[in-house]
């Protein structure tokens, strides 16, 4: 990949949203593209073994993923990502509900045009009404 | 009062099922608004995680009038009247592990609201397997842990709960015997919602693809506003007016297809985003998806929006349940407790880090032995780990957090008395103890059980009484 002068880096939060949550100690991160166009990129770049090297010692154990073509979404289970789990761990995020986000971390590499359509997106634009008191 | 009447609401042959409570704590007024904000049929509320069962368990063991959710006591007496008036019926898991404490709770209120002798309520029970454990485990029947495959036995004398999730068929009993209110213990928060749509449509009990399609609609219904605009990650500042949030509404047909929405001039957003997020949330693989009445297939959901805040959601395929009804157990495993201190610029990460260091060098001097011992960084790295990196010298501050936890009761007890003298004995420029101390909790782990049906269904009861 990274021969190509094609590709530039973005980050999953310009191509996803996310949402996670728990089953004992095991986290689940589900991922959904905003545009269908985009979801190719993510089931050839966000693997799970290159999500697993994304958390390294955050997640103990395999990371598993499924697809679900039909929402452009993929389900990753992290195990051992929860200290134990919900009641046991000690863990500000017991309970892995934010997990979403920190896997929104994740770089990938788009063509230039993608890059152009998506950069900024996931971040609160300047001005906008949820900024400030 | 029949349910039947739902079936000449405004769209004919369509029953509303609102979502009011998505676990005990959740906004208290979201059944109101549900109640009060439009046409429904059905109000589900869903009260129940794995950790409640516990807690309400030693409620029971110091009262034994008590074990269920009381904030449903207090709503229903609010909202009864007006449930009985407009026909709406409620589900609700709410009875915990006293169900028929909790119904005689209802009723009690029902009767000082005026609700007497126009409501009947149904109650529930059979999943409370804690008298039973013993005699299950002499008939062959382990209880072994789903994970670790450790037989309940080996830790069979900390058990604080041990309950069975019970699937639909009970809650249709009695809505067929024309219950207003259905209280269970712990049914499935699916169940809650596709209940009512076996009873109104007459669903068999071997249509798998529309059971599937009630389960979908159950997950997309059981933690509320999660399915419309809450806590929702895509572009979560667009949503209006979350303060007055509307719950989500399924609006199912006789086929098994629904459509998702929520009552008109709520707040909050119902999209292809916000129903795809829930729709994810807390799944495993998405084929199978396991109750006691089917075993549903969320690859197979097909989205569509259907108008402004209505998705559409149908083609959803299911398959046979299994021949086991899975158990949650929870039991006693050990102490833990959590101290905080906040750290002021500069170098606050530093500080706050060699604060820790004296912390568990003075325990370690204490001869305090923990299974496990956690620092984090509260507004640095607590949630995202090593992926921010390290903190700026400059970073404004910071709050130090430890936890520890451990078999040995006292030695967490001594812990919690170890956090307040680092504010004299330590790094300076450090505040925000003002809290007290730390506080012991007993640690209640959750141990995933399965048991076959024909053990356990004969128990499962349903009565149903004039309020």
């Amino acid at each position: 990949m990274s021969g190509s002068e094609e590709l530039v880096e973005v980050s999953l939060l310009e191509l996803a949203h996310a949402r996670s949550g728990d089953k004992g100690d095991t986290a689940n991160v589900g991922l959904i593209v905003y545009d269908e166009a985009d979801y190719n990129i993510i089931v050839k770049q966000v693997t799970p073994e290159r999500v697993k090297h994304h958390f390294k010692d955050m997640v103990r154990g395999e990371v598993e993923r499924f697809r679900l073509d039909n929402l452009c979404a993929v389900n990753f289970l992290l195990h051992g990502a929860l200290d134990g789990g919900g009641t046991v761990s000690l863990k500000t995020d017991a309970q892995g509900k934010v997990l979403s986000t920190a896997l929104l971390r994740m770089k990938v590499e788009v063509p230039r045009g993608v890059a152009a359509r998506v950069r900024g997106r996931g971040r609160l634009p300047a001005g906008a009404a949820g900024e400030g008191g | 009062m029949s349910g039947r009447g739902a079936l000449s609401s405004g769209r004919p042959g369509r029953v509303r099922v609102a979502s009011g409570q998505g676990f005990w704590g959740d906004d208290l007024e979201a059944p109101v608004r549900q109640v009060e904000g439009g046409r429904i049929d059905y109000l589900m509320l869903d009260y129940l995680a794995e950790v409640t069962m516990s807690i309400m368990q030693k409620q029971r063991s110091r009262d034994p009038g008590a074990g269920y959710a009381r904030d449903f006591v207090t709503l229903m007496e609010r909202i009864l009247p007006a449930c009985v008036e407009r026909g709406i019926r409620v589900v609700t898991n709410a009875g915990g592990v006293s169900p028929q404490e909790c119904a005689r709770a209802v009723a009690e209120a029902g009767r000082r609201v005026g609700a007497g002798g126009r409501a009947r309520i149904g109650v529930v029970t059979g999943d409370d397997l804690m008298d039973r454990l013993d005699d299950l485990a002499s008939a062959g029947h382990p209880l072994a842990n789903m994970e670790t495959g450790e037989p309940l036995a080996s830790v069979r004398d900390r058990v604080r709960s041990a309950n069975l999730y019970l699937g639909a068929g009970p809650i249709v009993q009695a809505l067929e015997e024309n219950a207003t209110v259905v209280v269970t213990g712990r049914s499935t928060d699916t169940a809650l919602t596709y209940a009512p749509l076996v009873h109104e449509f007459g669903w068999s009990w071997s249509d798998w693809d529309r059971l599937a399609s009630g389960i979908v609609a159950g997950h997309i219904n059981e933690c509320g506003a999660q399915a419309s605009g809450g806590n929702c990650s895509a572009e979560w500042w667009s949503i209006p007016d979350l303060s007055g949030v509307g719950f989500p509404i399924v609006e199912a047909s006789p086929d098994g297809s629904f459509v998702v929405t929520k009552h008109l001039g709520s707040g909050g957003a119902v999209s292809l985003r916000t129903v795809k997020e829930q729709i994810l949330y807390e799944m495993g693989d998405p084929s199978s998806y396991i109750t006691p009445d089917a075993t549903a297939d969320f690859t197979t959901i097909r989205l569509e929006e259907d108008g402004s805040d209505r998705v559409r959601v149908h083609g959803v395929r299911g398959a046979p349940p299994t021949g086991y009804l899975k158990v949650s157990v929870a039991y006693g495993a050990g102490y833990k407790a959590v101290g905080t201190l906040v750290y002021a610029w500069p170098d606050a990460a530093a500080k706050a880090r060699a604060g820790a260091r004296i912390l568990r060098e003075r325990m370690d001097r204490l001869g305090l032995a923990f299974d496990q011992v956690l620092v984090e960084l509260v507004g640095w790295d607590s949630t995202h780990g090593h992926l921010v990196g390290h903190p700026p010298p400059d970073i404004p501050e910071v709050q130090l957090r430890v936890g520890v936890r451990g078999g040995d009761g006292a030695a967490v007890g001594r812990f919690t008395r170890e956090i307040a003298p680092l504010v004299l004995t330590g790094p300076p420029s450090v505040t925000g103890f003002s809290g007290g101390r730390p506080r012991v909790q007993e640690i209640v782990a959750y141990w995933p059980a399965l048991i076959e049906r024909t053990a356990v269904e004969p128990e499962i009861s349903v009565e149903v009484y004039e309020l």
